[in-house]
């Protein structure tokens, strides 16, 4: 979808347009694996994410009335939350699941699609996941979409009307970085939704990358959460993920395979 | 009567409602959905809803996630 604009600086930027609403950050992160609310809460508004995801489980029963929850302890509305299907090895499941979310949030309809299909590698099972697209989407919902970097199945995920289409860079949590640069880029080149890498960035270059790849945005957790200091990493990749940002606009140069002198052959004196 | 609540067997007195049902949970007023017997009972029900014997009821929140 994107393509490298004449802009001078981020601030002539075209903004990330998902469903309709306009975001100035390009990193959307989770709110899984922190240490405690609090953590999460400090890490989040470092990394300057404008979109958060949450999961939808059962409430704890009476062990722990009085344990604070994510959304009393976040200032929910600073941030557009993204509830999502973690966990759903179904397509029932997953629909089940953001229906149960649109309520949670008073017809909320932007939600993360995600359907499971192997507990080792946690890949997308695609065919359960597109079929649980066509009926969120025809439900009204502006479906986000986790899918595997296959640039056939982006393309088809878009025409069932995701309004957004999510491959993954590595298996999730994985931190292993973008495995398949050139897959990636070709659904960049084919969209006309917004392409966000999701799942298996590691560090901060690895955002960096998927940006210059021209992906519109980045969805992280692990990659934050579980760094030995969380708010720092949420620091960095805000500025990796702009970073790439601003080279992928500004146009990289040539890859040549021999030198060229950076410094003028003219008025050598010896 | 017995219900389910997310899984674990409950007694309650016959002909609760689900507001009844979440005030016994402490749960009155909080960030919750929830489904009886799979159906989405929606939080302005929740006073008219009257449970009935054997009925399955789900209640989530939102939780930190990826």
């Amino acid at each position: 979808m994107a393509t490298p604009a004449e802009s001078l600086s981020l601030e002539n930027d075209q903004p990330l347009v998902i469903a309709g609403q306009s975001y100035n950050s390009r990193l959307l992160v989770g709110t899984g694996k922190y240490k405690d609310n609090e953590e999460t809460r400090l890490a989040i508004e470092a990394s300057g994410a404008e979109i958060i995801t949450v999961a939808i489980r059962r409430t704890n029963i009476g062990q722990n009335p009085d344990e604070p929850n994510l959304l009393d302890v976040i200032p929910v509305d600073k941030y557009t939350l993204l509830p999502n299907t973690a966990g759903c090895y179904t397509a029932e499941d997953a629909i089940r699941t953001c229906r149960l979310a649109r309520e949670l949030l008073d017809g909320h309809k932007l939600v993360k699609l995600e359907v499971l299909g192997d507990e080792k590698t946690l890949f997308p099972d695609v065919t359960a996941t597109m079929e649980a697209a066509e009926i969120l989407v025809k439900d009204g919902f502006d479906v986000m979409v986790y899918t595997n970097d296959d640039p056939l199945i982006a393309k088809r995920l878009e025409d069932i009307g995701c309004a957004a289409v999510m491959p993954l860079a590595a298996p999730i949590g994985s931190g292993l970085g973008i495995r398949n640069p050139y897959n990636i880029l070709t659904i960049v080149e084919n969209a006309n939704v917004p392409i966000l890498v999701d799942a298996g960035v590691g560090t901060a270059s690895d955002a960096a990358i998927a940006m210059e790849l021209g992906c519109d945005g980045i969805l992280m957790n692990t990659a934050i959460a579980a760094a030995q200091n969380p708010v720092l990493m949420a620091s960095a990749m805000k500025k990796a993920t702009e970073a790439g940002r601003e080279a992928f606009l500004a146009g990289r140069m040539p890859r040549k395979r021999f030198a060229s002198a950076s410094s003028p052959i003219d008025g050598l004196f010896f | 009567m017995n219900i389910s609540v997310n899984g674990e067997n409950r007694t309650i007195e016959a002909n609760s409602n689900l507001a009844q049902l979440l005030e016994a949970l402490d749960l009155q007023g909080k960030r919750i959905a929830v489904e009886v017997n799979r159906d989405i009972v929606p939080r302005s029900e929740y006073g008219s809803f009257v449970l009935s014997d054997n009925d399955q009821v789900e209640i989530v929140n939102a939780i930190g996630g990826g």
